[in-house]
């Protein structure tokens, strides 16, 4: 650039720190980290093995139980968490198609991941969710995580997963509900936060303590908002098991791995499909079922 | 029957981060604009010292921003004081730790809300066995409770209803039996009745005086309402920025107003259904002619049965049957009709 010949060079070049600082720092850093970890390697093991032995159990039930046994408690359960037959039927159809083009193996790989990863995002995410509600000191804390969280590119929270725990499910795993947790904390916060002040003086005038209050009043109050969560959460695990392929999850996920790889346009799509349907009924089915936990409210006085 | 009163002593609540610092300010006489211009604190209650009986309706009045509805939540504080008591069975309500406060309110009072404040998952019966739940009393014997006191407010049938069903007037009364249920001694009424219609309104003053006569709880009610206070209060209290301006029965707020302030809100109302006939009778002359009229009959019912039996003089008796008094035409209607003052300018106004 011509306008560079008048000025300084640090005010035209970004005067970076050095290559050789850079590069002694992240070797500094990668080195302390892999240390750690095998240092603490057994910790590590031990956190792992009941994930692991989890996952292995529901994914091995998924997969070698007869297809039309998990069919039908899969309806069963749609059935009484929508009471509706069309999601029923609905979920009857999408899940026939992807056995008839040969997914139905991998799917239940994918089913027992989201499953699991939805779980352990609800244990982990609806305690965290009430103590940011409770206290504005927690909420300033855990926002600006939550933001990073959610900001962050999937593919990065791979790296610290893949170094700590090594290539596999249980990686896999964790980083999906890393991925999927925010929205459980967001909503379950938001949701006792929305709870009606009037009805908490209420509460507080007939000498509810903390416990009660929580769970007379804000956990049921709250649970439309939770099961909003919930529902993202999912959503968000499914996405997420796409990318977690990367690290050796199995399922729907690898196969559209493969499917870029080798520009298998048809079977990136069918798997891709697959996806999609799940997700639509894991939607449609919580949902119908938030509704129905709010009846109460439908019902308003004309 | 409630066994004991409510003492409010010297009550002080500023809002704002340094509250207590500026109660001995306050007390000097710095005013509620002072305060809030010079130093951003708002003044809720001055100096409030009302003792309120057992077993008695007390109503305070005042129009919103008054300080009324943060008066009320000081006796089962809701709301902290800044400064001051309330007493309560010898023991000062403000100076309980959380667990004694905690069973203060569990089974000394009950409170019934402006906005209703009902939980709406639950049903009627459910909403009304609340206060027990929350003292830990099992379904079994809760639910009989709250079935009886459901009757009594005559929502039979809607049991199991959930308040989104119900309309305005059906939902208060949900929380009037919910406040009952618990069978505490005191009954906080925070403008339990304005939302409601006017009709509606009428209807359930009535459901709580047949209620107070049997029941004799301490009842805190309040309200913006003047002619609600009067047809209610056994005893009334006026507030005005966050001040007692009057207090007393219906009777001596009407017949004599403290300021100009409770002169114009005395103006409107219907004075013959609040002034006693012991009131404004003459001494007992030795006749006892005309109809026989109890001595705390209102001065409409009063005209009401001398007009119906054709009579213009009644004799005033008392609760024993004797003849205290005399009464008639002509002195009761001098009395309903509003003083002169303010019936001219009424008039001029029209």
């Amino acid at each position: 650039m011509a306008i560079c010949e008048f000025l300084p060079r640090a005010f035209c070049r970004f005067p970076a720190i050095s290559d050789s600082y850079i590069r002694q720092a992240r070797q500094v850093i990668d080195d302390g980290f892999r240390g750690l970890v095998r240092e603490y390697g057994y910790i590590i093991d031990a956190l792992k093995a009941p994930l692991q032995w989890f996952l292995n159990y529901l994914e091995r039930l998924f997969t070698t139980s007869p297809w039309t046994v998990v069919l039908i408690v899969m309806l069963v359960v749609v059935y009484f968490g929508s009471r509706s037959i069309r999601i029923t039927v609905g979920t009857a159809i999408g899940m026939l198609l992807i056995g008839l083009v040969g997914l139905w193996e991998d799917t239940m790989t994918t089913l027992a991941i989201v499953t699991v990863s939805t779980l352990i995002a609800i244990i982990i995410g609806l305690p965290i969710g009430i103590l940011m509600a409770r206290s504005e000191r927690v909420q300033g804390v855990i926002n600006p995580i939550l933001d990073v969280m959610q900001t962050m590119p999937s593919f990065v929270y791979l790296i610290p997963v893949v170094v700590i725990f090594g290539i596999g499910k249980v990686p896999g795993l964790i980083a999906v509900v890393i991925y999927a947790v925010p929205p459980m904390i967001r909503l379950t916060n938001l949701g006792i936060r929305l709870v009606d002040k009037e009805v908490l003086e209420a509460a507080d005038a007939f000498g509810s303590s903390r416990g009660q209050k929580l769970w007379n009043v804000q956990m049921p109050l709250a649970l439309p908002t939770i099961m909003a969560g919930i529902n993202q959460t999912i959503m968000m695990s499914l996405a997420m098991v796409v990318v977690a392929s990367m690290v050796g999850v199995g399922g729907l996920g690898r196969n559209t791995l493969q499917a870029i790889n080798n520009q298998f346009f048809t079977y990136g799509f069918l798997n891709g499909f697959a996806l999609v349907a799940i997700a639509i009924i894991f939607d449609r089915t919580s949902q119908a079922f938030g509704m129905r936990l709010q009846r109460h409210s439908e019902v308003v006085h004309g | 029957m409630a066994s004991h009163g409510i003492e409010i002593k010297g009550l002080y609540k500023i809002f704002g981060a340094n509250a207590r610092q500026h109660v001995e300010a306050v007390r000097n006489g710095l005013s509620k604009a002072e305060l809030n211009e010079r130093y951003g604190h708002v003044l809720g209650l001055k100096d409030i010292n009302i003792s309120m009986p057992a077993g008695g309706i007390t109503v305070v009045m005042g129009l919103s921003g008054s300080g009324k509805s943060t008066l009320i939540r000081h006796i089962n504080r809701l709301i902290e004081p800044t400064y001051g008591e309330v007493v309560y069975d010898g023991v000062n309500v403000c100076g309980m730790n959380e667990r004694d406060l905690r069973e203060f309110r569990r089974h000394k009072t009950a409170m019934v809300f402006q906005k209703f404040a009902l939980l709406p998952h639950r049903t009627v019966i459910e909403n009304t066995v609340y206060g027990l739940d929350i003292q830990g009393v099992p379904r079994s014997e809760s639910l009989k409770k709250g079935q009886y006191w459901i009757e009594r407010v005559g929502l039979t049938g809607f049991e199991n209803h959930y308040p989104n069903q119900l309309s305005g007037g059906m939902q208060q009364r949900v929380g009037l039996a919910r406040a009952l249920t618990n069978d505490a001694d005191i009954l906080l009424m925070d403008e339990a009745y304005s939302a409601l219609d006017p009709l509606i309104r009428v209807d359930m003053q009535t459901v709580l005086l047949d209620l107070q006569a049997e029941l004799k709880k301490t009842v805190v009610f309040i309200t913006h309402d003047l002619d609600e206070a009067l047809r209610l209060g056994d005893k009334i209290t006026i507030l005005r920025d966050g001040q007692v301006v009057q207090q007393g029965t219906g009777q001596e707020i009407v017949l004599s107003p403290a300021d100009d302030y409770i002169t114009a809100f005395v103006k409107e109302v219907n004075r013959g259904r609040v002034i006693q006939a012991k009131t404004v009778m003459k001494p007992f002359d030795g006749l006892a002619d005309g109809v026989r009229i109890e001595a705390t009959t209102t001065l409409e019912a009063a005209a009401k049965a001398m007009t119906e039996s054709g009579q213009t003089k009644a004799t005033i008796i008392d609760e024993a049957g004797t003849p205290t008094g005399t009464l008639d035409l002509q002195t009761m209607m001098a009395a309903m009709v509003t003083p002169a003052g303010s019936d001219t300018s009424k008039m001029a106004a029209e």
